[in-house]
């Protein structure tokens, strides 16, 4: 496919130059329309088409029954517990190593270990918190030998709400450590010298200065968080099997078997996924933009 | 007292992510009973399940490295040379697959290349690996492209190229022997993180039935106990294998570039 890229361009020794610049981009291009653009058309249109093909909102309002709404409503719960709890964590940690005043090694291995870490998704991922806190993990042993702590008399149960909340910000937080300590260092002293030359105190320059500066990158990466925590099926897959119902998993299981009894419900579920994290993603896009004004 | 705060934040953050490595690395070891063995790791690269599927996402993983390069270094470059009108465009559309989620691109390639469809890829075992690489491929587009392009911006390609033309190369010479070469590292840093992410990669695989390393794994989670932490800890070292190379790469160019 590549190669016709480099064929592509008119020859330099040609009397007339063709505008032919752009057939190098035609590869590319067909490439990102067979396999990017029109897969996702296909489910787009499909939502709104009857199994015959005409034009129907059946589709759309098949998905207003209580138990795909209370797949959505799951979703999009658990999204925002990690995405918030990622966010808040991964900037206490992010700021911590930034600004706290801790040794200036710590920041590498950091970055790097976050890294790894928001690459650690999807299967493994599940495994290892199983080993942890599922029954016989080694948190849930440990509390209850030692401490007589139950988790599950607590209610505690890693096939739950919770469970993958803490297990989906083993990914969250340390991409939030990477989005936000770039913005941190942003923050020039300049800004804290000439707040505290004008009498601020240390909470005056974060609430009037630091903080609406930081907002934009803080808001937009919750809804980068948001859309990935939205997406995620392998983990849940792994982790709870189908015994929680939430739309990746319900998808999942329409995709293989048509759970669901009609497969154009199939393409409205899916294009309520393509809405929801489309909306976060264009919330991330805008407020990086208004971010970057000032972190240049 | 900023001090404390600051290293009790450090502390949290630190034990969230060693716990659980020292779960699933605790409990993978706890196959035998009463000791510590590494049996469950004997078993796990004992199953010739694991070797066929573990063998095809690194061939899978290979092939997509391969075809994205292809595809991405020319792309990157062209748009450079003589489109950059275009770039903001490209860049969007690279940036879709994290908006788009991979289930919902692998059940578009479902309906549109089924059996009865125009390009019937999912009729035949090498159709739907074809399907798979470039279902891998997209997923990899947007650190491929972003890395590949931010390679390219440290060079001058304008000048090479022209360089380069004037000594009679052809275009196929020039990427592959003038611009290949200068991106190097950033094209490796984006080929070890693509293999990062093929190796495992579940949901794509599962949904086109073809026999991965990921729907292996989760397989696996769903009927056994010691085996999967065993796994977790080989993905877990490969994940962290893969992202200390593009880091060693890095460094490597660094101090190339500080020798010259």
């Amino acid at each position: 496919m590549s190669s016709d890229s480099s064929a592509a361009p008119p020859p330099a020794r040609a009397p007339f130059r063709l505008p032919l610049h752009w057939l190098g981009a035609v590869p590319f291009a067909i490439f990102v329309l067979l396999f990017l653009i029109m897969p996702t058309m296909r489910i787009v249109v499909g939502a709104f088409q009857t199994p015959e093909g005409s034009f129907t909102l059946e589709n759309i309002r098949g998905l207003f029954t209580t138990s795909i709404l209370s797949a959505y409503w799951i979703s999009i719960k658990i999204s925002i517990a990690s995405a918030l709890l990622g966010c808040l964590i991964g900037f206490s940690v992010a700021s911590a190593a930034v600004l706290g005043g801790l040794p200036k090694w710590i920041r590498g291995p950091l970055l790097t270990f976050s890294g790894v870490a928001s690459n650690f998704a999807g299967v493994p991922l599940a495994f290892a918190f199983l080993a942890t806190l599922g029954p016989v993990g080694l948190i849930t042993v440990f509390l209850k030998s030692q401490l007589g702590i139950d988790l599950r008399a607590l209610g505690f149960n890693i096939l739950s709400f919770w469970g993958l909340t803490i297990t989906y910000l083993f990914f969250q937080i340390p991409l939030m450590i990477l989005i936000i300590t770039p913005a941190l260092d942003g923050l020039k002293r300049e800004w804290r010298e000439a707040a505290q030359i004008l009498g601020a105190t240390n909470a005056q320059y974060w609430r009037l200065v630091a903080f609406p500066i930081l907002l934009p990158s803080f808001l937009g990466t919750l809804a980068l968080l948001f859309a990935n925590a939205f997406g995620a099926v392998a983990t849940a897959i792994a982790l709870t099997g189908s015994s929680l119902s939430i739309v990746p998993i319900l998808l999942f299981a329409q995709i293989r078997g048509d759970v669901l009894g009609n497969p154009h419900l199939g393409y409205a579920l899916a294009f309520g996924m393509i809405v929801v994290t489309g909306i976060a993603n264009t919330i991330y896009i805008w407020l990086r933009a208004r971010s970057e004004r000032w972190l240049k | 007292m900023k001090k404390f705060w600051a290293w009790g934040a450090l502390i949290f953050g630190l034990l969230y992510f060693i716990l659980p490595l020292i779960g699933m690395t605790n409990f993978s070891l706890k196959m035998r009973r009463g000791v510590y063995s590494l049996d469950a790791y004997a078993v796990v690269l004992g199953d010739p399940r694991f070797q066929q599927t573990f063998t095809y996402s690194i061939l899978m993983a290979l092939a997509t490295i391969v075809f994205g390069v292809l595809l991405v270094v020319p792309t990157a470059y062209w748009v450079r040379l003589k489109l950059p009108g275009l770039r903001p465009y490209i860049e969007f559309v690279t940036l879709l697959p994290l908006v788009i989620p991979a289930i919902v691109i692998v059940f578009g390639y479902i309906r549109l290349y089924n059996t009865s469809s125009w390009l019937p890829l999912t009729g035949s075992i090498t159709g739907t690996n074809i399907l798979l690489m470039f279902g891998y491929a997209t997923l990899a587009l947007p650190y491929m492209y972003r890395s590949v392009d931010t390679g390219l911006r440290s060079i001058d390609i304008a000048t090479l190229t022209e360089a380069a033309q004037s000594l009679g190369a052809g275009w196929t010479t020039i990427l592959a022997k003038i611009i290949l070469p200068n991106v190097l590292v950033a094209v490796l840093s984006g080929a070890f993180l693509t293999f990062a992410i093929v190796i495992g990669e579940f949901t794509m695989a599962a949904l086109l039935n073809r026999p991965a390393f990921g729907p292996y794994m989760q397989l696996l989670g769903a009927n056994r106990a010691y085996e999967p932490a065993a796994l977790a800890v080989m993905s877990f070292a490969l994940t962290w294998g893969c992202l200390g190379l593009i880091q060693l790469v890095s460094r490597f160019q660094k101090g190339a570039q500080s020798a010259t």
